[in-house]
C-alpha cells in the first residue's frame, strides 16, 4: 500500500507541483495499480531466473565508426532559448 | 599530529575511454570543437531514438577491468539513472546499476610507508554529461549555457573499496589507475581536459574500531595536487571536529582550490534518489570466455610488472625503474634501445637526465623527438669507446634531438671527435701548464684537487673534446710523483 507521503515524495523527484486533491486522487489510483500489478506475486517464480527483459536478444552493438551528426541549426531548432551556439537554461539554484 | 583517528577514504574515478565515436551513436568524440556540433537525436534524448552500444567500448572496458584484476561479468545490463540536471537531456543517465561489467579487483601500490592492496569494488560503463557554462556564479546565475558535445562520450567508472589510509595512499592509487589506463592506450587520462576526473569518500574513526566514521564526499579535485591536498585538509577538519566532540555531517563538500579549503555543498543539492530501473532501450551483455580470452591476449605488461622486471631483469635502482615505466612510451624506447646496447644503467642515466629534460621541455613522448632507440644506442656506444666525451654527447644529443640527424654524421660533420692523440694532448696539457703556475705550485705542495682544475682548463681549451682520462693521467705524471 502506498499513502499520501509516498505521493509527496515520488511528486517531488519528478518536480511537479500536486495541490491536496490531487495528492489524495493519484494516492488512491496508484494505490490501485500497485495493487493490480501486485496480483503477479501470487505467482510462483522460485525457480524462474530473474530477467529485465522481454526479448531473446543479446550483444547489439555497432563498430565504433563517426557518422554525421545534426548541423547545430537543426539540433537547436526546437529549443526555447539559446545562446552562441548553446542550448541556455534557466537558472539551476533555488534561491 | 594526532595518532589517535585512522583515516578511511575510498576513490570513485571516472576515465573517458579514447574512442572515435559516442558510446550510443555517431557522434564524434573529439573535445574542443564548437558547442554542440557532435549531437544527434540519439544523444540529444530526442523522442523515438534508440541507443545501441559501441563494441569498442565493452573491449576497453573488458581490458581496464582485467587489468585491474576483476572477474568479468558473464551478463551485464544497463540501467537508467534519473535525475534532473539541464547537463542531462534525457533526465536520466545510462550507467550500471546491480550488474556492472566487473567487479572484485584489486591493484597494487607503493607509497614512502610501504605496499599496499587496495581493492577495486566494480568497474561499470556509463554515459558522460554534457557542459554547463553558468551565467555568473552557479548560486548567483540567471541562467547557464548548455553544451552536449560530450553527452553520450563513453566512461568507465572505477570504484575502489575503501582500502586507503592516507591522501598520499589515494593519490598513489589514482597514479596507479592513470598510468594503468595509459598503458592500456584506452584513455588520455587528461585531468585537465576532465577525460580523467576523481571524487572521494573520507572519514575517520578511532584506531582500533571496526565501523566506518560518518563520510563526507569530496569533489572538484582537478589534479593530482588537489586530490591529495583536499583530502588533506579534510582529515584536518573531521578530526578538529571529533577532537571537539562534534559530529561529522553526511554531505558533499566542494575542493576550492584558490581557497585552499572544501567547502560545504549542503542546501545546493536536491536529495539523490536516482530510481535506477533497467533500461528498455538496450539488450543484455553477454561476454563469452572467447570474447574474454581475446581481450586478455591484448594486455600489455601492466606498470607494476614492469618496474619490478626492470629492476631484476636489468639491475636499475628502484628510482630510475620508477621514473622509465612512469611512462609507457619511456618503458618501451628504453626496451627498444637495450636491443642494441647493454648497459642499463648508463642508459637510464641519460633518458632521465638530459632526454627528459628535452621531453619535457618540448612536451614530447621519446618517439615524438628526433632521437630514434637505434641513435641513442650509437651514440651511448661513441662515448664507452671514447669516440666522444660525455661533455660533447649532451651537445651531441641536442642536434639529434632537434634535427633527427645520426650521431656518427654529427660528430664527423661538426668536427665533435674526441681528442685522443697523444701527441696533439700533450701540446695542449704543457701550454696549460705553463699557463697556470699557481695551480702547479699548488698540487706540488700536495693540493690534488688542483688536478680537477687543469683538466677543466684543457676541457676548455679543447671546448670538451679532449679525452679526459688521458689528460688526466698525463697531468699526473707530468706534476706528481
Amino acid at each position: 500500500m502506498i499513502d499520501k507521503k509516498d505521493v509527496e515524495y515520488a511528486a517531488n523527484l519528478a518536480q511537479l507541483k500536486l495541490d491536496e486533491e490531487e495528492k489524495e486522487l493519484y494516492t488512491e489510483q496508484i494505490g490501485k495499480i500497485i495493487d493490480y500489478v501486485d496480483k503477479l506475486s501470487e505467482l510462483d517464480t522460485d525457480n524462474v531466473v530473474p530477467t529485465a527483459y522481454t526479448v531473446p536478444m543479446k550483444n547489439v552493438l555497432r563498430e565504433d565508426k563517426v557518422e554525421d551528426s545534426l548541423p547545430r541549426e537543426k539540433s537547436l531548432a526546437n529549443a526555447p532559448d539559446k545562446k552562441d551556439g548553446h542550448f541556455r537554461a534557466p537558472k539551476i539554484m533555488s534561491d | 599530529m594526532s595518532k589517535k583517528y585512522e583515516t578511511v577514504i575510498g576513490l570513485e574515478v571516472h576515465v573517458q575511454l579514447s574512442t572515435e565515436s559516442k558510446i550510443f551513436c555517431g557522434c564524434s568524440t573529439e573535445f574542443g570543437k564548437e558547442p554542440n556540433v557532435n549531437t544527434c537525436p540519439v544523444c540529444l534524448g530526442l523522442p523515438g531514438t534508440l541507443p545501441v552500444l559501441n563494441k569498442k567500448v565493452v573491449d576497453y572496458a573488458i581490458l581496464a577491468g582485467q587489468a585491474l584484476n576483476c572477474d568479468i561479468a558473464e551478463y551485464s545490463k544497463f540501467d537508467r539513472k534519473n535525475y534532473f540536471y539541464p547537463d542531462l537531456p534525457k533526465a536520466y543517465q545510462i550507467s550500471q546499476f546491480d550488474l556492472p561489467i566487473a567487479e572484485d579487483g584489486n591493484i597494487e601500490i607503493e607509497t614512502e610507508e610501504g605496499i599496499f592492496n587496495i581493492g577495486v569494488h566494480r568497474v561499470h560503463l556509463e554515459e558522460d554529461a554534457g557542459k554547463l557554462i553558468h551565467e555568473g556564479s552557479i548560486d548567483k546565475s540567471k541562467g547557464s549555457l548548455v553544451d552536449y558535445n560530450r553527452t553520450g562520450v563513453p566512461l568507465i567508472e572505477i570504484v575502489s573499496e575503501a582500502d586507503m589510509r592516507s591522501p598520499a595512499q589515494a593519490r598513489a592509487y589514482l597514479t596507479e589507475i592513470k598510468l594503468i589506463m595509459e598503458y592500456l592506450d584506452i584513455s588520455d587520462c587528461n585531468m585537465e581536459e576532465g577525460s580523467l576526473r576523481c571524487d572521494a569518500n573520507i572519514s575517520l574513526r578511532p584506531y582500533g574500531q571496526e565501523e566506518f566514521g560518518t563520510k563526507a564526499e569530496l569533489k572538484n579535485m582537478n589534479s593530482f595536487s588537489a586530490v591529495e591536498k583536499g583530502l588533506e585538509y579534510e582529515v584536518k577538519r573531521q578530526r578538529e571536529i571529533l577532537e571537539d566532540g562534534g559530529r561529522i555531517v553526511q554531505e558533499t563538500r566542494t575542493w576550492d582550490e584558490n581557497l585552499n579549503k572544501t567547502i560545504s555543498m549542503r542546501g545546493k543539492e536536491e536529495a539523490h534518489d536516482y530510481r535506477y530501473f533497467p533500461e528498455p532501450d538496450l539488450v543484455p551483455l553477454e561476454i563469452d570466455e572467447a570474447w574474454k580470452s581475446k581481450m586478455r591476449e591484448q594486455l600489455p605488461e601492466l606498470p607494476r610488472k614492469k618496474y619490478k622486471r626492470f629492476i631484476s631483469e636489468f639491475g636499475l635502482p628502484e628510482y630510475d625503474a620508477e621514473v622509465i615505466t612512469g611512462s609507457r612510451e619511456m618503458a618501451e624506447f628504453f626496451e627498444r634501445v637495450l636491443k642494441d646496447y647493454d648497459d642499463p644503467k648508463n642508459l637510464s642515466n641519460w633518458m632521465m637526465g638530459e632526454f627528459l629534460r628535452l621531453l619535457n621541455e618540448n612536451n614530447h613522448n621519446p618517439f615524438e623527438s628526433g632521437v630514434s632507440p637505434e641513435a641513442l644506442a650509437q651514440m651511448l656506444i661513441m662515448i664507452d669507446e671514447e669516440i666522444i666525451s660525455g661533455k660533447i654527447a649532451k651537445k651531441v644529443f641536442e642536434i639529434m634531438y632537434n634535427s633527427g640527424r645520426n650521431p656518427e654524421k654529427i660528430v664527423k660533420e661538426e668536427g665533435l671527435k674526441q681528442i685522443s692523440d697523444e701527441d696533439e694532448l700533450e701540446n695542449i696539457v704543457d701550454n696549460i701548464i705553463a699557463e697556470n703556475p699557481d695551480a702547479v705550485e699548488d698540487i706540488k705542495n700536495g693540493k690534488d684537487r688542483a688536478i680537477g682544475f687543469l683538466v677543466g682548463q684543457v676541457m676548455k681549451e679543447t671546448r670538451g673534446k679532449a679525452n679526459p682520462g688521458m689528460v688526466n693521467n698525463m697531468l699526473r705524471n707530468k706534476l706528481m710523483d
